[in-house]
């Protein structure tokens, strides 16, 4: 940190090791969103594959156990690669921002935690090419289909999870230490912006539970290699215990994905209501709630692996409880707009998908907490319905609604306008038309996870397959915004939007590539 | 603007053209299979409605207008400018035109044929509809303020940004819903756990990629395998009704017995699953689960494996048949009778054109899956069969291969899971099949001794 | 507290990700905790400690277990219960065999995993001799009968009138 204060207002550095040796959170921001963008094409290049294959029924375009590769690869790559890096990408960019910091509490930290992504991930696709194919157990990888029946891959695997988590985890410590100490005088904890506050809640669950994947995933590799016998009943261990040790992890992990996003809405929606938002404080208790709560629903993924009735029970109603802090948020976000003054630009036009297609996403989350109607939902296509409904317009949706909200910010250019909205309806009618029918096709009884179906479900998947390559294609036009804007979008000014407030626009446009080395006062304007 | 807020009586004439009479509403309703309280619920609404018919003409939006001629219900269009008759209209609307559909459809739960399945089909309705007017009024509230508060209608922006009372109200309301939605979900699981004794037991094994059952105390097991031919999956041939949902052997079970189903696996964890039952349970290696049904009416009820358990995860499905106890006990002494004649097989004289004919269907349904119909197998998991050196080798060696398996490459024993005469006709047909021409036969009688001297 | 273990520094972040860690690996006796106590699936307890006068005296009441055999992975052992179900009064000692024969070209070591269902039963079945103790290993083509001798506990819960017992059948050759 030392050489940046005395090195004051130097621009950035020339070249490559720009990027390579950066501890600029701008760059590693920017870094971290595109490394995100990238794979969110790999991901949906294999979700690609999977629609084309289930385009009709019968084997055409791909066998079953490369579709089973690409199903799990799509998971992990969206899970761990596009969706997460956006977050900490946007985290890097908006934090020191919206606190009124000069950078990152742990610039060199920053720089690492980013550079072991690629690393991860490239040990992640190479497994595509090694013999016996990548993993193939879903991105769940439920034991013994992923110890004892795994392919050779299961090791590279293991490393580059590991990998992923440790990079996690020094993000998630970075962005506490810096929001924790490095406010501008005058903020108290009560002032952060709620983008700040997601993601504090957001980085506290991030070292809460990627530990406990990597103990999970070391328990698999230890049972793979070393004899042991955690998850294999032959040796007195239990397969079950491997969904309890997972789902630990992962229900928390729904959690990480869609905080943040929250925060980037509660940022938003105010901004083009030109309002204030409706219950901060409640806010900052609902989401706070739902960090705790999730970590006592776990075994709600688990109905049917046959608990006692009390256990059954316990996770049923602790997961209907989560309803009512996300219900709270919910109708704080619409009584922000009711009476406001509005007006519907891309990022509003994405908040106000996101509201309602995550409530959409909600609803069947708590149709999917009622036990007894769960052992008919369970792993069908109801589930994959549900949990695309509050990850892709939900986290994705709350993504490119940040990068819409702030890009003007960044690269100090207004994105077209025109194209964002032909951007928005697009993939909104994209989205629906992909995910809505798959209730239909899961409650009409079509199981998750299958190449081939029998022939009532083949209207509807034909329809999810078209809406599908629409969703796909239509982020190629989002890609082409983006390079239009940084190349030649016209200047935008110092406030893009009339009703933003917070510190992050009172820096000059585009943001210089330091900010605040002298820390504002909060509570001057 | 002005001609969207009075619509001229020619118009409304053109757009509903008979005012359609309750009776002929309620008939439509029935044809497109509306349950009873979902009509008798659209009734309460239109009734209201008509009542809240006022005299003076009225202010009409579009959407409003569009709205009405949606739900079709031509009692009547006049509706105040008020957000309650507005919310209930959308009620409606959306009860006539979301979920009858499905049903019709049945691209919705099906509501099988037990008391379970039937109460968790009325579970996930009453949910459904609870978060259907959930949604409808959040969204409405939503949208009505999107419309009118908008810049560009010079709304200006109120600065309220907090209000204890109604936060405290809307994190209590939907407790409250919460535990209603509760109390039903508990009866009926607590009914799914009862343990009262069952008339028959039955345990299901899942094997990768096939179901094994076994009657307790019946002396009668069999496997069940996907009955699909290869080439309707690979396109070569039109696809059946029933693609990818029938077996070689259905369970056979009787109808209103007590069926206890015991689960547990061979290998990975496989998830027995029928919808018509609403009997999901995962089948986990070396512990046993259980479950139970009781079916009301005879039938023929198809599920399919939900847990993914590898590469054909997607071809292991469940057929269920129920039947009359009566039908059901002639079924299970005809099993009885056809393990004794099975055993019998062994002493007949086989010719090669016979055995030939019976191992190309063994090796369809057991050994195709991973070495290919045309013996090429799929590299380096599954060797090829054709010009395969053990293939072409010594009998025994071959035999042994097929009775014992192969554990640490995934091959199963072929002994304990197929009949003697099934093991000697899927060893001469690969023997003598494609490429393989070593022109000699195994016959059962040969496979017995061997297996008898180990 | 000590100063370096504030959760807002970076030291005592990365203590929270070490206690994490090891709190994964402490789910595993404590899972082990909580099917004892719940009886989650189905898991039975080691061999049965207390003296012969002290067992529980015969009752009236009747029950019916019902034995099960599986090879995992189709072993190519045959592995069978003499009987495969048996009524038994509660509290009464009984003994039964299970048949097994290695039908393999090579030896094999095996072990048997036991599991009850209902699972809340699981408690309530006592094994005083069981094969499932010990390692079984078998020699090629060699033949064996596994004795087992049991009661159940009378305080088995009214409403459980049946109850299973499941033994699997694994081949533990490689890891010995």
């Amino acid at each position: 940190m030392s050489t940046h204060t005395e090195a004051g207002h130097h621009g950035p550095a020339k070249g490559i090791s720009r990027w390579i040796l950066t501890t600029n959170h701008k760059d590693i921001g920017t870094m971290y969103l595109v490394f995100s963008l990238i794979m969110l094409f790999i991901g949906g290049s294999m979700a690609f594959v999977i629609r084309a294959e289930l385009f009709q029924p019968g084997l055409q375009l791909v066998m079953p156990e490369f579709f089973n590769q690409m199903t799990t690869m799509h998971g992990l790559i969206m899970v761990f690669g596009a969706v997460m890096p956006a977050f900490v990408g946007l985290a890097n960019w908006q934090v020191p921002l919206m606190i009124g910091a000069p950078d990152m509490a742990l610039p060199r930290l920053n720089n690492l935690s980013f550079w072991i992504l690629p690393f991860a991930f490239s040990m992640l696709l190479a497994t595509l090419l090694m013999p016996g194919g990548a993993p193939d157990f879903g991105w769940t990888f439920y034991a013994p289909l992923s110890t004892t029946y795994a392919p050779p891959s299961v090791t590279f695997f293991i490393f580059a999870i590991h990998m992923m988590g440790i990079s996690s985890i020094l993000g998630a410590i970075n962005i506490i230490v810096t929001i924790f100490n490095m406010r501008a005088p005058g903020m108290k904890m009560m002032d952060l912006p709620l983008f700040v506050w997601t993601w504090l809640i957001t980085a506290f669950l991030l070292i809460a539970v990627m530990p406990v994947l990597a103990a999970v995933v070391t328990m698999m590799l230890m049972d793979v290699h070393f004899g042991t016998s955690f998850f294999n009943a032959a040796g007195g261990g239990d397969p079950v215990l491997f969904q309890h040790v997972f789902w630990f992890f992962a229900h928390p992990e729904v959690y990480i994905m869609v905080l943040p996003a929250f925060g980037i809405v509660s940022q938003i929606v105010p901004t083009f209501a030109r309002k204030p938002l409706f219950g901060y404080h409640s806010m900052v208790y609902a989401t706070a709630s739902i960090a705790i709560l999730s970590f006592i629903v776990w075994a709600h993924h688990m109905f049917t692996v046959g608990m006692p009735l009390v256990g059954e029970l316990f996770f049923m109603y602790s997961t209907m409880l989560i309803a009512v802090p996300t219900g709270v948020k919910v109708f704080n976000w619409v009584s922000t707009m009711f009476r406001g003054s509005m007006t519907f630009e891309t990022p509003m036009l994405f908040a106000i998908a996101f509201i309602v297609l995550f409530t959409i996403g909600g609803l069947s989350g708590l149709m999917l907490a009622i036990a007894p109607a769960d052992f008919q939902y369970h792993d069908t296509y109801f589930v994959v319905a549900h949990f695309h409904y509050v990850l892709v317009p939900g986290a994705v949706f709350g993504i490119i609604a940040g990068v819409y909200y702030w890009l003007p910010k960044w690269c100090g250019k207004m994105y077209d306008e025109k194209l964002g909205q032909w951007h928005f309806w697009l993939s909104f009618i994209g989205v629906n038309l992909t995910f809505f029918p798959m209730h239909f096709v899961g409650l009409a009884g079509m199981p998750r996870r299958i190449p081939d179906y029998a022939l009532q479900f083949a209207d509807f998947n034909m329809l999810t397959s078209l809406g599908a390559f629409l969703f796909g294609t239509t982020q190629l036009l989002f890609v082409y915004i983006l390079i239009k804007t940084v190349r030649k979008g016209k200047p935008a000014p110092q406030l893009p939007w009339d009703g933003a407030k917070g510190l992050e626009w009172t820096v000059p446009t585009p943001a210089p590539y330091h900010t605040f080395a002298t820390p504002p006062v909060f509570g001057d304007k | 603007m002005t001609e969207n807020i009075t619509v001229p009586s020619q118009m409304q004439r053109r757009i509903i053209p008979a005012r359609l009479s309750f009776f002929r509403f309620f008939k439509a309703l029935n044809y497109l299979g509306y349950p009873d309280w979902q009509k008798q619920t659209i009734l309460i609404f239109l009734v209201w409605d008509w009542k809240n018919k006022k005299k003076r003409p009225i202010l009409r939006t579009k959407s409003n207008f569009y709205l009405q001629r949606a739900t079709n219900d031509g009692c009547t269009i006049r509706c105040k400018e008020n957000a309650m008759c507005r919310l209930l209209h959308l009620f409606s609307t959306a009860l006539v035109l979301t979920p009858a559909p499905l049903v019709a459809l049945e691209f919705n739960m099906p509501a099988g044929v037990t008391d379970t399945s039937q109460s968790v089909f009325n579970l996930h309705m009453t949910i459904f509809y609870i978060c259907l007017v959930i949604g409808i009024i959040v969204f409405g509230i939503m949208f009505w303020s999107i419309f009118h508060h908008r810049k560009s209608k010079g709304a200006k922006a109120a600065q309220f940004h907090g209000s204890v009372l109604v936060e405290v109200i809307w994190t209590l309301i939907p407790l409250l819903i919460l535990i209603a939605m509760a109390i039903p979900a508990t009866t009926t699981l607590t009914d799914m756990y009862d343990a009262t004794e069952s008339d028959l037991d039955i345990q299901v094994t899942g094997h990768q990629w096939k179901w094994h059952y076994k009657y307790i105390g019946e002396d009668v097991d069999f496997f069940s395998i996907l009955a699909t031919s290869r080439e309707e999956i690979e396109n070569r041939k039109q696809k059946n009704p029933n693609y990818l949902l029938e077996v070689d052997n259905a369970l056979v079970v009787p109808t209103n017995k007590k069926i206890r189903f015991l689960f547990t696996s061979n290998d990975v964890i496989h998830s027995w699953w029928v919808p018509d039952l609403a009997v999901k349970k995962d089948a986990i290696p070396g512990f046993i689960n259980e479950s139970w049904t009781l079916i009301n009416e005879p039938g023929t009820y198809r599920g399919q494996c939900a847990e993914l358990c590898g590469k054909h995860h997607a071809f292991m499905p469940i057929e269920v048949k129920a039947v009359p106890e009566v039908e059901y006990l002639a079924w299970l002494d005809a099993q009885k009778a056809s393990k004794l004649a099975a055993a019998g097989a062994v002493d007949k004289d086989w010719s090669k054109d016979e055995l030939m004919a019976a191992g190309a269907s063994v090796y369809e349904k057991n050994c195709a899956v991973c070495h290919q119909a045309d013996g090429s197998g799929l590299p380096p998991a599954f060797p090829p069969l054709n010009g395969s050196a053990i293939v072409q080798g010594d009998k025994t060696g071959h035999m042994q291969l097929v009775i014992n398996g192969r554990q640490e490459k995934g091959m199963p024993a072929f002994g304990a899971q197929l009949s003697v005469a099934d093991i000697a006709a899927v060893i001469t047909y690969e023997r003598n099949s494609w490429d393989n021409q070593t022109g000699d036969m195994v016959s059962p009688a040969e496979v017995q001794s061997l297996m008898d001297s180990q | 507290m000590k100063r370096w273990l504030t959760p807002t520094k970076p030291s005592g972040l990365l203590a929270i990700v070490v206690l994490m860690f090891g709190f994964g690996f402490m789910l595993v006796p404590l899972y082990d905790v909580f099917c004892e106590i719940t009886g989650l699936n189905g898991k039975t307890g080691g061999p049965y400690q207390a003296q012969a006068e002290t067992l529980p005296v015969t009752s009236e009441r009747q029950v019916t277990i019902q034995f099960v055999a599986n090879r995992n992975d189709n072993l190519p052992w045959s592995f069978a219960p003499e009987q495969e179900q048996m009524k038994l009064a509660v509290g009464e000692r009984k003994q039964t065999v299970f048949s097994v024969s290695n039908s393999y070209d090579r030896p094999v070591v095996a072990r048997v995993i036991p599991s009850v269902s209902p699972a809340r039963a699981a408690d309530y079945l006592n094994k005083i001799e069981c094969f499932c103790f010990q390692k079984q290993p078998l020699q090629a083509g060699e033949a064996k009968e596994f004795p087992l001798v049991f009661f159940i506990d009378p305080d088995l819960p009214e409403d459980i009138t049946k109850l299973t017992l499941s033994y699997t059948l694994f081949d533990i050759s490689d890891t010995d």
